[in-house]
């Protein structure tokens, strides 16, 4: 809030910047949009997609200021091509793994269920999304890798998983906690974060975008206090640089 | 030059699979469905040639999330499958096969419609006037004379199903050997930043696409060049 009321006092001229989103943050990066853009003179606006490609379209010459990844691996990936701000690059959020079913009144938990009840359990492909990564991380926790391995089935993103199982073809699967907390149906089991890495998914200011000052004020934003709220609101966790 | 992984093998080999059945299926489905395109003055044409052709124009998202929705629980192919005591469709290789047929219809009753049509009402008229049976009509002319039209759906239906993505990406679920085709795995390799192994396999697919059309169009040149000597 301060920050952003000097911008306008400096008599700052406003600018808009192009920013490539991770699809499953659609909604909370709609409302930090909303709220960083009462504040400050500067617009944004947003490009939603999958984060494998958007890394490729940057590396092409996408015109994008910023990226938010679902990931940290391809913002990585673009610090070392040199396409980044170098020190720009930070975690906004930190997914949280559910297990979750589309029928109510089910205990998930490990401890009342052996899970054996699913013909089909979606996951994210582990390859691809780090929810997926996580899942298997976690079956292998529990020691249930072996035993459910003939039973998964793999979505190419988290919201496909979501699909998977709100459709029922699948009858349990692993999703991110801003799905269930967002559509608050069914049943789930929250999968302790010691089960599984951190699901970190970082954000980064392009080379493109290292003179806008938009994208670098809504980067800035993006750590605040205010910002981890709404951030935190949609069932994700924020690291403490907010 | 080529170096293809097992699961590069066994997603191509799969893809071969899918579009060998789903052609068989979708030769012996649409030639009555062409047939009676081609020959009925029902009104009804109208509505069976728009469905028939609803997959050319709709996203295939579309047409994959529709069929994930039908083949749960609570869809209506999901209830017929658990009437029938089977398995659901989703994530499996018959799952496949129904959305494919959906998918690649069009291009198979296209051909074979275009084929009958341009034989004419006369033979027919005149086959029946000489006492020919209407399955007698089909054999002795529609076959004889629709078969450029026949190769042509047979070579269009397999090369769609070998490039579908959409519909195979919303109901498939990734399975090695049972649902991950050639399609699917490139882009894998494209999400994960495989971009050596994706530009093998994508190579592979434009070559191959390449020489289907080729045929296609050398077929065509060769019938219509027969049309014209009718």
């Amino acid at each position: 809030m301060l920050t952003s009321g000097l911008l306008l006092c400096s008599g700052l001229k406003a600018e808009q910047a192009t920013i490539a989103i991770a699809s499953n943050f659609t909604q909370p990066a709609e409302q930090l949009r909303l709220a960083f853009e009462q504040h400050s003179p500067h617009t944004i606006r947003f490009s939603f997609g999958s984060s494998g490609k958007f890394y490729a379209q940057i590396r092409h010459g996408a015109p994008f200021d910023a990226f938010f990844s679902a990931d940290q691996q391809k913002p990585v990936e673009l610090e070392k091509l040199s396409l980044t701000v170098a020190g720009s690059r930070f975690s906004y959020a930190l997914g949280k793994l559910y297990l979750w079913s589309a029928q109510p009144g089910i205990d998930l938990s490990p401890k009342n269920n052996d899970w054996q009840f699913a013909t089909k359990i979606a996951i994210a492909n582990p390859k691809l999304a780090p929810y997926g990564k996580a899942a298997v991380e976690s079956l292998k926790q529990l020691n249930r890798l072996n035993n459910l391995k003939d039973k998964l089935v793999y979505a190419e993103n988290i919201a496909q998983t979501y699909q998977f199982v709100l459709s029922q073809n699948a009858q349990i699967g692993f999703v991110a906690a801003s799905q269930v907390v967002q559509q608050n149906k069914g049943s789930s089991w929250p999968v302790p974060d010691d089960y599984h890495p951190p699901i970190k998914q970082d954000a980064v200011l392009l080379k493109r975008g290292q003179q806008n000052q938009a994208a670098i004020a809504f980067l800035a934003f993006c750590k605040s206090k205010a910002a981890a709220k709404i951030i935190q609101s949609f069932g994700y966790q924020t690291l403490d640089n907010h | 030059m080529l170096s293809l992984s097992p699961a590069d093998y066994s997603a191509i080999v799969l893809t071969l699979k899918l579009a060998a059945v789903v052609t068989f299926i979708l030769i012996i489905l649409g030639t009555p469905i062409a047939y009676w395109l081609a020959t009925s003055r029902s009104r009804l044409t109208s509505v069976v040639n728009a469905l028939v052709a609803l997959p050319l124009v709709l996203p295939p998202t579309v047409l994959g999330f529709y069929l994930l929705m039908a083949m749960g629980p609570t869809g209506p192919i999901g209830q017929l499958t658990q009437a029938l005591n089977l398995n659901g469709l989703a994530f499996t290789f018959s799952g496949l096969v129904v959305g494919s047929v959906f998918y690649s219809l069009p291009f198979v009753v296209q051909p074979i419609k275009n084929a009958i049509l341009a034989i004419g009402q006369r033979p027919l008229e005149v086959a029946a006037t000489l006492g020919a049976s209407p399955l007698d009509r089909f054999i002795s002319i529609i076959l004889p004379n629709a078969k450029p039209g026949f190769l042509s759906a047979a070579v269009l239906g397999f090369a769609h199903t070998v490039g579908e993505f959409g519909v195979i990406l919303m109901i498939g679920g990734n399975i090695p050997d049972q649902t991950r085709v050639v399609s699917v795995q490139i882009y894998d390799h494209v999400e994960s930043l495989e971009y050596t192994q994706a530009h093998q396999l994508s190579g592979l697919m434009l070559i191959f696409a390449f020489v289907v059309l080729l045929l296609v169009y050398q077929f065509n040149r060769k019938q219509s060049q027969v049309n014209h000597v009718f």
